[in-house]
């Protein structure tokens, strides 16, 4: 089993692996709230950035409405939780339930119409933009107003699970174990029927096709298995910030932050997308502080707006891995190190 | 009379209003190497893909091992033992030869014997053993084919349909190929054979069918089409 999902990685790899593993899981010990808050926005990045992943990197699907999923997960869960007091848990179930549902309509009826590449795309962005506006309109999800969880005091303080109300501890350990999940998830997934169909279709439909290999269905699968994600990390984004409007949530925007990480560290990669959630944010992060400081030293005046400036240059970090590596840096990374065995020698390590 | 492995019957198939098999009818014998020739647009690659299931036929049968297969989804026809080569080496070029092969495995008759087939085929292809590791896009035109023809034995098929084999290869590639073909067949695969090389597929085809337009036109043994003025004039360019 451990070689199956880890047989591609060399000892430096497994190393890396578990010290990174080891640092995640003791990190509240000794790092700032500040840290921590950071920390828990990036892992919330790498598991919804694993999400996408698995239907462009591993599906050759591209999705650019997957705030639909992460929203649809948000609001039932939250809806459920702030009107009827039900558990996140059963907030899951239904919205991941509903998310999949969806998420199987949708590829049905653009599988069945042959609507492929691009065309898919704006479907995705399509059903994400009027769920947005439907949302708006609905009154029982608060509509343009927001939908807002109960919070006291009090149960900042706790570690209740089962409400999902507490430390921030607590939901730093709750999206670590999610989106570790997420990574033992993809790995198995990679290796088992699904995933060989899943990159066999990616590559040549035609061929795959000549194999007997269902398309539609695993296509469809595909998408299934990513809204899920997506509805999942939707309900951790509900409680975790206990407020939701339509706009934030299923604006395009949210759906390509969705997108960076992975395309930072590596459409297609087992990695990528939580290498490029810890390069990405903190980039982001150090380039808010300079900011500030500019600011402070009054070297650029209090009065210049600097709202879209993060975005800016998140966008131009893009481009530049887009055109200078555009495998992505975690391919770049595992070679420079030697954390990941070439191919050519992998099969006698099997 | 041979048993008849596929037997085709009054097959109509429609891409919307437009007609792309007619009245089509075949027969497969067990152990033959059938040929069909057609120029392009003919209808060849339709006749596989309908017989593969890919595409649903408006009327007609195909009957497969005295099992009515028409309408079935493809992966129940693969794994009821008809497997394809498709036109142009078409392998996964993202993934590695080891996992082409894989891929190749999945259906439960494949799955079966797995290990005994992928023996069987780096025993037949040495270059796609030395290769296993290789992502196979970067492999040659040649071997491609060679990986594409692996893959499909991987599923353990008793009919293999093959679509213009030959297509973009170096003429002693090509060569290599029909080998391959002719030793698939004496190992007891039966054998449908797509083909612009026209000459050379009616010298190893039992019996071979010419389709023109969507219809069978013309049909005989390998060697009597061969010899047909028709045939001839309108393939062989004599």
């Amino acid at each position: 089993m451990i070689d199956r999902l880890f047989g591609d990685l060399t000892r430096a790899g497994l190393a890396a692996l578990a010290a990174f593993v080891l640092l995640l899981l003791v990190l509240p010990g000794f790092a700032t709230g500040y840290i921590l808050s950071v920390t828990t926005i990036i892992l919330y990045l790498a598991f919804v950035g694993q999400a996408w992943n698995l239907m462009l990197g591993f599906a050759g699907l591209l999705s650019i409405g997957h705030a639909l999923f992460m929203g649809i997960g948000a609001y039932a869960s939250a809806y459920l939780f702030a009107r009827h007091g039900l558990p996140p848990i059963v907030g899951l179930i239904v919205g991941g339930g509903l998310a999949v549902a969806v998420g199987a309509a949708i590829s049905a009826l653009a599988f069945r119409f042959a609507i492929g590449g691009v065309y898919f795309a704006l479907l995705t962005i399509a059903f994400a933009e009027f769920t947005r506006i439907m949302v708006d309109h609905a009154r029982f999800l608060g509509g343009t107003e927001g939908l807002f969880l109960p919070v006291s005091a009090e149960s900042r303080q706790g570690f209740d699970l089962f409400h999902l109300r507490g430390r921030p501890e607590m939901f730093y350990y709750v999206i670590m174990l999610l989106c570790l999940g997420a990574h033992a998830l993809c790995r198995w997934l990679l290796t088992s029927r699904a995933g060989y169909y899943w990159r066999a279709v990616r590559d040549n439909p035609q061929a795959a096709e000549a194999l007997g290999v269902n398309i539609f269905r695993y296509r469809m699968y595909a998408v299934m298995v990513s809204s899920g994600m997506a509805a999942t990390a939707g309900v951790f984004y509900a409680f975790f910030y206990n407020n939701l409007f339509p706009e934030q949530i299923f604006s395009v925007e949210r759906s390509i932050e969705m997108t960076l990480a992975p395309i930072v560290g590596g459409v297609g990669t087992l990695f990528g997308p939580i290498f490029g959630a810890f390069v990405l944010t903190p980039l982001g992060e150090v380039l808010t502080w300079a900011i500030e400081w500019l600011q402070h030293e009054e070297i650029i005046g209090k009065q210049v707006k600097v709202d879209g400036v993060k975005l800016l240059f998140w966008g131009i970090a893009v481009a530049a891995i887009v055109l200078l590596q555009p495998r992505g840096l975690w391919p770049w990374a595992c070679k420079r190190l030697g954390l990941i065995r070439a191919p050519e020698d992998r099969e006698e390590g099997r | 009379m041979t048993e008849s492995l596929l037997g085709i019957r009054d097959l109509d198939l429609y891409y919307g209003d437009a007609a792309a098999l007619e009245d089509v009818a075949i027969d497969v014998p067990l152990g033959a190497i059938v040929c069909i020739v057609g120029a392009n647009g003919a209808g060849k690659s339709s006749l596989i893909r309908t017989i593969q299931g890919i595409e649903k036929p408006r009327r007609g049968s195909i009957v497969f091992k005295g099992q009515d297969i028409t309408g079935w989804p493809s992966h129940k026809v693969t794994d009821l033992g008809i497997g394809q080569v498709a036109e142009g080496r078409q392998i996964f070029a993202g993934l590695s030869v080891d996992e082409n092969l894989e891929v190749g495995a999945f259906l439960p008759r494949g799955r079966a014997g797995k290990a005994a087939a992928k023996d069987r085929v780096y025993q037949m292809f040495p270059k796609l053993a030395e290769r296993r590791g290789q992502i196979a896009g970067t492999m040659s035109g040649g071997e491609q084919q060679m990986l594409a023809i692996g893959r499909c034995l991987m599923g353990r098929p008793e009919l293999v349909m093959f679509d213009e084999p030959s297509l973009g290869l170096a003429p002693a590639i090509v060569q290599e190929v029909f080998g391959i073909i002719e030793k698939l067949n004496a190992e007891g695969i039966t054998v449908i054979l797509v083909e612009q090389n026209v000459a050379v597929s009616l010298t190893l085809a039992s019996s071979a069918y010419v389709l023109e337009n969507g219809r069978i036109v013309l049909s005989g043994s390998g060697r009597e089409l061969l010899h047909h003025e028709g045939v001839k004039q309108a393939y062989l360019g004599m």
